[in-house]
């Protein structure tokens, strides 16, 4: 079999280098099988995030020769093994070892988000009733694996470090299928353009670009979001009973 | 005494898939305070890979279905060794566990009339599967995860449990590291509840993530309860089986509930040729009844693709074996076929399947609306576990409970696909009740300091052997000898080979080495893990060499049939002497009166 040169980031906390290996190469691997081989065989201790290797669970993104990818659905035949191959942790969340990255902030922006709160039911037992095509729009978004290579090229997130103000395109999908499911009632629009900064989002549409599940994240998410905070915060009602309560809805 | 972290809690859950989330929903609700530990981040567990969808007699796509069909089908499935009292409950609850995702933002396909789409699954006599797409899993785990951020749940990810103690024979706590520093972190609990699934990893070809390595059914063996059934082990008919790198990966039943077919490299419908008699009376006797079946209409009989799974492994094994196989050593699963039979068929293709597509276009580069997939047996589920009461799911050692797939006797010797995801609704819930109702009526009672320091030293021994062997070469070595000696077909003579090759791994096990320090490092949490493996690995084959006859998962080329003397109990495995296990029978009880007239009614 033939051997290709990957050069992985090994080191803590944002230090560190770019370590050449070699190793095997057969029909049909992945950039994951790659890295696995070289930690058994070479270094036993290369820190790795992982899990379902099937494009499930979003455990292990990465960006290879520069671009955020899943390790596990990144085929070697696709990249230029005549050059060496470039793993890197991503980049938007700080760096904790080898190509692991702490992702945690990511779960606690999401915790700030009101959760699902759905109509009385429509049915005597309990049961409500749904249309496939009201339904569609939302799964789009419930597709998503929380790989959170979105966050990682988001330009407010990884060059801006707007973490405190913006809560990114992960999160923004996760409000749209809140806001837009079929149940729901809760209004998110306030926080939306407040707390969690969908002003900063200049649709660039970086994120749609890295989706691996193919979710048209600022189309059909954060454009059709902006537009409704839009609407709600120029509404001349919405602006009045803002003065009557003393402040100003501006926007 | 060495470093450690201590976090006291009342119910402390161990797993975050369907059935830890359920559990600790459960126990939070219940007003105890409650952690969760996650071996991988929160929503990446193994119920994410889940596909096709849960089991529940909703009834909604066939108005015959109820919970007493449901009942019926699991335990033919599971050839009538099962834990009744669970079949019973859990064809009962499932549907108001499925309803109950629904109120907590779950998005189920849906009928014409706006309601629940149910899909169908081998096994399943109506269409009974609640259902997104063929990314159920991932629909589950994340409505679950949502719901459980916002109820008071102390979440710990990426740590994972080394030891469990007891204490005046009741469960007392749990030391555990946390994968990013390497710390140490004792958990002292009221009730324990495992929800850590199977033990996929101790194979090579296998359809689990790299966290089902058998932790559960090791610490719970080890802390002093008891394992049942753990000889059966599904094998799921159909993984990926080319490229090599992706062999074992999942393809879902849901591919012939759509219509998918079987075929061998004659181009023959094999299943056609080998229908168990016990499901003769509900299958297709034709090709044409077959594609009724699955495109709704009412009196026809499900196609001999969608028999249960253990038989479809054994005669994919079977044409592989006599020469009809794949160029790849599997056969054909095609769904291209339907464009024959319905109009713009690579378009639903898509639609109802979208995850098969988009796994074989990218990693093996076939359309599969266009061309057969070449599929063969993945080591896929583990019908054993630990030993539970059916209805509080308390293990054999007061206050540790257990749910979901580490748990047993719900499935039998095999289980029907869609009702892992209901078992994990079910039984989580059920477990997290019980374990909340258990910790309030018990005091906390501190594990013993002198175990516990030991536990600790030994989870920071493979360090000092930096010149030990690596942890990851005895884990392959382990996966090809339970691949090649513990696998689909198993003989005696292999079996105890098997036995003598663990008792090897073992010695190894106990003398590989790490280098690096504790901070991230993978191969220190595979030195850890081996121990686990090992123990599984012995228990599934201590079990297989006493079950002398085939069974669902279970087959044994020297004993073919299943014999009736052995129908009537499970094997168990007690905790031994020096930390061995001891092989015991418990009689199975008898059915209850009515759900015996069940039985009979819809034989």
């Amino acid at each position: 079999m033939p051997n290709a040169t990957f050069q992985l980031f090994r080191g803590d906390s944002g230090q560190g280098e770019l370590i050449s290996y070699q190793t095997p190469v057969s029909e049909g691997m992945v950039v994951l099988d790659a890295v696995h081989d070289i930690q058994a065989t070479q270094a036993t201790d290369l820190a790795v995030r992982w899990n379902c290797k099937a494009g499930k669970c979003g455990s292990c993104s990465a960006e290879i020769n520069g671009n955020p990818r899943l390790m596990c659905m990144t085929r070697l035949d696709e990249l230029d093994l005549s050059r060496p191959v470039t793993v890197e942790p991503i980049r938007a969340f700080p760096h904790h070892r080898d190509l692991v990255a702490d992702v945690s902030w990511n779960y606690r922006a999401k915790q700030q988000i009101r959760k699902f709160t759905p109509r009385p039911p429509d049915a005597p037992d309990g049961t409500w009733r749904m249309q496939q095509e009201d339904v569609d729009r939302v799964q789009e978004f419930r597709k998503c694996i929380e790989c959170f290579l979105c966050q990682d090229v988001c330009h407010v997130l990884r060059d801006h470090h707007l973490h405190e103000e913006f809560i990114g395109p992960r999160h923004l999908v996760y409000v749209a299928a809140l806001e837009m499911h079929p149940l729901d009632t809760l209004d998110r629009r306030d926080e939306l353009r407040k707390a969690q900064g969908i002003g900063y989002c200049n649709i660039t549409k970086c994120c749609t670009a890295v989706c691996p599940e193919g979710i048209k994240i600022t189309d059909n998410a954060i454009i059709p979001l902006k537009e409704r905070v839009m609407d709600h915060a120029f509404d001349p009602l919405v602006k009045l009973a803002g003065m009557v309560r003393g402040r100003i809805a501006g926007p | 005494m060495l470093e450690l972290q201590t976090f006291d809690h009342d119910v402390l859950v161990i797993g975050a898939g369907g059935a830890g989330l359920r559990a600790a929903i459960e126990a939070a609700a219940r007003g105890v305070s409650v952690g969760l530990v996650c071996k991988s981040l929160l929503g990446k567990a193994h119920t994410v890979m889940a596909e096709g969808g849960v089991a529940a007699a909703l009834g909604n796509v066939d108005d015959r279905d109820n919970w007493r069909v449901h009942f019926t089908d699991t335990l033919r499935g599971g050839q009538y060794v099962n834990n009744w009292r669970m079949a019973e409950l859990h064809a009962r609850e499932s549907p108001e566990r499925v309803r109950e995702l629904e109120a907590w933002g779950a998005l189920f396909d849906r009928t014409e009339d706006g309601r629940i789409l149910q899909r169908n699954f081998g096994g399943h006599r109506y269409p009974r599967l609640a259902h997104v797409g063929d990314r159920t899993g991932l629909e589950m785990i994340r409505t679950l995860q949502d719901h459980g951020i916002h109820q008071g749940i102390d979440v710990h990810m990426e740590v994972t449990v080394v030891t469990l103690f007891s204490r005046e024979g009741r469960i007392a706590g749990a030391l555990a590291y946390d994968r990013e520093r390497g710390r140490l972190r004792l958990f002292r609990a009221r009730a324990v509840v495992i929800a850590t699934g199977g033990v996929g990893r101790a194979f090579k070809i296998t359809s689990n993530s790299w966290e089902y390595t058998g932790d559960g059914q090791s610490l719970a063996l080890q802390a002093g309860a008891v394992l049942q059934d753990m000889e059966f082990v599904q094998f799921h008919p159909t993984g990926m089986v080319w490229p090599p790198s992706v062999r074992g990966i999942l393809v879902t039943e849901g591919v012939r509930g759509e219509g998918g077919v079987l075929k061998n490299s004659e181009g023959r419908r094999f299943m056609f040729e080998d229908i168990p008699e016990n499901y003769r009376a509900q299958t297709a006797d034709t090709p044409e009844e077959g594609w009724r079946y699955v495109t709704g209409d009412k009196d026809a009989r499900r196609p001999p693709e969608l028999l249960t799974r253990d038989h479809v492994a054994r005669c994919i094994v079977r044409e592989v074996r006599e020469g009809r196989g794949s160029p790849h050593g599997g056969v054909f699963l095609d769904i291209a076929w339907i464009k024959e039979k319905i109009p713009r068929a690579a378009e639903h293709i898509r639609k109802k399947l979208p995850s098969m597509y988009h796994q074989f276009k990218q990693l093996a580069g076939i359309d599969i609306t266009t061309t057969p997939m070449e599929v063969g047996p993945t080591t896929h589920y583990i019908m054993g576990g630990i030993r539970v009461d059916g209805d509080s799911q308390m293990s054999t050692l007061p206050g540790l409970f257990a749910a979901g797939e580490a748990a047993a006797g719900l499935h039998g010797a095999n289980r029907l696909g869609g009702n892992s995801l209901s078992d994990l609704l079910v039984f989580g819930k059920r477990a997290g009740e019980f374990a909340a109702e258990f910790a309030r009526g018990h005091p906390a009672l501190p594990p013993d300091g002198g175990e516990v320091n030991e536990a600790a030293r030994d989870a920071l021994a493979p360090f000092d052997r930096s010149n030990g062997e690596s942890p990851y070469a005895v884990q392959h070595d382990l996966q090809d000898l339970m691949q090649t000696q513990a696998g689909i077909v198993r003989t005696e003579s292999d079996l105890l080979q098997a036995l003598e090759g663990l008792v090897q791994l073992r010695r190894r096990a106990a003398a590989v080495g790490v280098t690096g320090n504790r901070e991230f490092n993978p191969g220190w949490h595979t030195a850890l893990d081996l121990r686990h493996l090992l123990t599984v690995s012995e228990a599934i084959v201590t079990a297989a060499l006493a079950r002398k006859e085939s069974r669902g998962g279970h087959f044994r080329e020297d004993f073919p049939e299943k014999r009736t003397e052995f129908g009537g109990f499970n094997f168990v495995l007690r905790p031994g002497a020096d930390g061995g296990m001891e092989l015991d029978r418990e009689p199975i009880p008898p059915l209850r009166e009515d759900l015996k007239q069940l039985v009979e009614e819809f034989k």
